[in-house]
């Protein structure tokens, strides 16, 4: 639809693009990204006829852009500009109604029907119909981007060119606005080329990136290709990580600020630090932790401040157990964003906390242990499931990275598996070696200052540390709740 | 544009009733029968047809011509202060005029249409030389810059206005009183000077009405909407230009006309340029016809000059639409 070949121009003599080539095809959204000054809009300006260009060439449907008259190429390229004030208001109606001026003819361009079901139909599809009579001033800034959205889509142009559409709308708008472009594209088979600012939103809405640099490509591609960590962080001079949007298969950045100012003093967490009733056991860091975890408040990756292991009645049973955790953690006064909440029925009193520390490295672990539950998860059927009974905590002192975390974990599981083989804790249904209970938790956290920590694995500092601490922790928990129950050990 | 039909009917009727009054009041009363009623007194006949109709209708077509190129030169440089008189073509119409009259210039063919066509001359060159210095200064055709190139160049025509009266002699006052503004004495000659021309730069205007509107969001929106903005644009500084020069060559400068109407059309009817360049014509000419009747009448027997009335009011509102601009508001 769109052939871009060796595109070269910009103001006077001061070339702002430079041969820049590519193609788009019906249906595609393809996302113009970069600095500000990389030429992205100066591209999209030559493409739409504003801008002469000094060289190379823009097809438009296998025909060259230049041989077409200025009616002709508004029938097929319809322009969504960036927003802007206005001297004087038309009414909604009579702005969407200009997206006809290609069509009209003769002296008193006669209006037709097909012309009316045009602007019924944009002003319907943007939902901007129930303003037809207001004036676009007295719109919000959404809204009358949207209008200027119909105002386009009249035009009924198979190649649809925005420029930065979604400068100065809120999220909400960004995301109607883009939802519609998309649909555009995929519905309707629409070619799109839009000029992004937001690297997160190109990556989310485009089905190809084009990344510029000083007004060449710097990289062209899926946004899997083009939104990764080197390239952005050299295009854009800016510290940023790269990680999976949370719903769909397409890459999203974040900044990393450059704050110093967080922490003055290092923390290092130790056994003291933690407040142990009968109610709880608790432990609140003066800074926020990098946390994962399978709590019941809270669970997955986060940064959280107060960790609680709250005991709850061996029969304790509720419709709605998050809900009243919440409850719960409120009541005791926690702050409920800041907060990882876990369940035991075992006595939280006789939970097992302790410190281990080698090479440089510390860690201090909570364990509350009890195995009335205790599964082969080998021989694993259906079984109803009750309050969970090991809950792990595992806290460093250091910066992990999201593989130590998963590994950290791994390596707590085995030692936790291998406690119980020690202290032969069988499952009661199948009579072989129990893995573990039915519900059990566990939840890794770190400090995230300090030694780089990138590995977990069994043989790794932190992995021993972790190994050997959980092993012990939890023989010596359940032992304790042997003998609180009165079994012989 | 709210109830297009509704305005026209409104406009028209205003436009009617200010004809009649026109026509009717002065010095001596004449009934408005007196226009269809074949007996009326022979005097009344007279004062109605000699005197008061053509001044009427000259006031009519002036006012309309500066009202409409008014509208479209607001729409066309997005500015709500921009007319034939801030933008200093009226100022270059006059220096024309002038020249032609002092240089005794008359070119055989033109005939009539020779102190006309150097107005509009005159006029163009100025519009294309403001434009142009404009541009120069400030790429983005800011409000402000464009009334003060206005208003520079508008002065410094002025002052060869200065000079060439001065050097006239016994044809001064009448000069000057051209130029102040005015309507009177003019008879039906007049009418068919600037009759012409007010219909061809009306239609120039009107032709482009649906190229206004798409300009109102800027030159690069209207071309991306498929206007070839270039050439309408030339069409309409051209339409422009006709109207000014011709409005100047009979009447003199008479300001603000182009500023006010257009103004008060669009805050009552909207902005859409479809109606807003026809119903300035017609607000246009009842504005003009009103105050020359109010020119004529106020210190009778003594006229005013009907240039004194239009700025009179159009000052202030030119105040009023700076004021509004500058807070955030739109005109």
């Amino acid at each position: 639809m769109l052939h871009v070949q060796g595109l070269t121009g910009g103001y006077g003599k001061e070339l702002i693009v430079k041969n820049v080539s590519f193609d788009v095809q019906p249906g595609e959204i393809l996302g113009i990204l970069g600095p500000n000054g990389s030429g992205k809009s100066t591209l999209l300006k030559m493409i739409s006829g504003i801008l002469p260009k000094q060289a190379g060439s823009v097809k438009i449907a296998d025909r060259d852009a230049d041989s077409y008259s200025p009616k002709e190429f508004a029938r097929n390229v319809a322009v969504l500009p960036q927003m802007h004030a206005h001297a004087f208001s038309h009414t909604v109606k009579a702005t969407v109604e200009l997206g006809r001026y290609p069509y009209q003819t003769g002296l008193f361009s006669s209006w037709t029907t097909e012309d009316e079901a045009a602007v019924t139909h944009a002003m319907e599809r943007t939902g901007v119909t129930r303003y037809e009579n207001t004036l676009i001033e007295s719109l919000s800034g959404g809204e009358q981007q949207r209008v200027f959205v119909a105002q386009a889509l009249a035009q009924q142009a198979p190649l649809l060119l925005l420029d930065e559409p979604t400068n100065h709308l809120d999220i909400a708008y960004q995301q109607q606005l883009l939802d519609t472009v998309r649909s555009l594209a995929v519905d309707e088979g629409k070619t799109v080329v839009s000029v992004f600012h937001d690297v997160n939103l190109a990556a989310l809405y485009c089905d190809r990136l084009l990344l510029m640099e000083n007004g060449e490509i710097a990289k062209i591609g899926s946004p899997q290709d083009v939104v990764r960590e080197p390239i952005i962080q050299s295009v854009y001079k800016a510290a940023v990580k790269t990680q999976a949007h949370p719903e769909l298969p397409k890459p999203q950045m974040t900044l990393l600020p450059s704050m110093n100012d967080s922490v003055e003093v290092p923390l290092v967490v130790d056994e003291t630090q933690f407040t142990v009733t009968a109610d709880s056991v608790q432990f609140h860091a003066p800074h926020s932790l990098k946390t994962v975890s399978s709590a019941v408040h809270n669970p997955g990756t986060g940064w959280y401040t107060t960790f609680v292991n709250r005991h709850v009645d061996a029969n304790y049973e509720c419709d709605d157990v998050k809900k009243e955790m919440e409850d719960y953690l409120e009541k005791s006064g926690h702050h409920l964003t800041d907060t990882v909440g876990m369940m035991t029925a075992v006595q939280t009193l006789h939970v097992e906390i302790a410190s281990f520390a080698d090479e440089g490295v510390s860690i201090v672990i909570a364990v509350t242990a009890g195995v009335g539950n205790a599964v082969d998860v080998s021989m694993a059927r259906e079984r109803e499931a009750h309050v969970g009974t090991i809950n792990t905590w595992i806290i460093v002192n250091g910066r992990l990275s999201d593989e130590a975390f998963i590994q950290a974990m791994i390596t707590a599981t085995e030692a936790k598996t291998r406690a119980l083989q020690t202290e032969k804790v069988l499952d009661p249904l199948t009579g072989t070696q129990a893995t573990g209970t039915s519900t059990d938790s566990l939840l890794v956290a770190a400090t995230q200052i300090g030694q780089e920590l990138p590995y977990a694995g069994p043989i790794t500092p932190l992995g021993k540390l972790i190994g050997t601490g959980v092993y012990e922790c939890t023989i010596r928990a359940i032992q304790t709740y042997k003998e609180a129950k009165g079994w012989k050990g | 544009m709210r109830k297009p039909l509704i305005a026209y009917i409104v406009s028209a009727a205003v436009l009617l009733t200010a004809v009649g009054l026109g026509v009717s009041i002065g010095s001596v009363h004449v009934p408005i029968s007196t226009l269809w009623n074949q007996g009326a007194d022979t005097t009344a006949t007279n004062i109605l047809w000699k005197i008061r109709m053509p001044r009427v209708i000259l006031a009519g077509l002036v006012g309309a011509s500066l009202a409409i190129a008014g509208a479209a030169f607001q729409g066309l440089l997005k500015n709500p202060l921009a007319d034939p008189y801030t933008l200093g073509v009226s100022s270059g119409a006059s220096v024309g005029a002038v020249m032609t009259l002092f240089f005794g210039i008359s070119i055989p063919f033109l005939g009539l249409y020779t102190l006309p066509v150097f107005s509009m001359v005159g006029a163009a060159i100025t519009m294309f030389v403001v434009l142009g210095f404009a541009k120069l200064v400030d790429r983005g055709l800011n409000m402000e810059t464009i009334i003060l190139t206005g208003i520079i160049f508008g002065s410094f025509l002025g002052s060869v206005l200065s000079l060439m009266i001065a050097l006239t002699g016994e044809e001064l006052r009448q000069i000057i009183s051209w130029l102040l503004g005015s309507v009177s004495m003019r008879g039906w000659n007049y009418i068919n000077m600037i009759l012409p021309f007010t219909i061809i730069g009306s239609l120039l205007l009107w032709m482009n009405r649906r190229e206004l509107n798409a300009m109102l969001f800027g030159e690069d929106r209207a071309k991306h909407l498929g206007v070839d903005v270039k050439r309408r644009k030339l069409v309409i500084l051209i339409g422009g230009s006709i109207l000014t020069g011709a409005a100047v060559s009979v009447s003199g400068t008479i300001g603000f006309v182009g500023l006010v109407v257009p103004h008060m059309t669009r805050l009552i009817w909207g902005s859409d340029h479809r109606h807003l360049l026809t119903l300035s014509f017609m607000n246009g000419a009842t504005l003009l016809i009103i105050c020359d009747l109010i020119a004529r009448t106020i210190i009778s027997p003594t006229e005013l000059p009907v240039g004194v009335i239009t700025a009179f009011i159009g000052a202030p509102v030119f105040a009023f639409i700076f004021y509004r601009q500058r807070k955030g508001g739109t005109a």
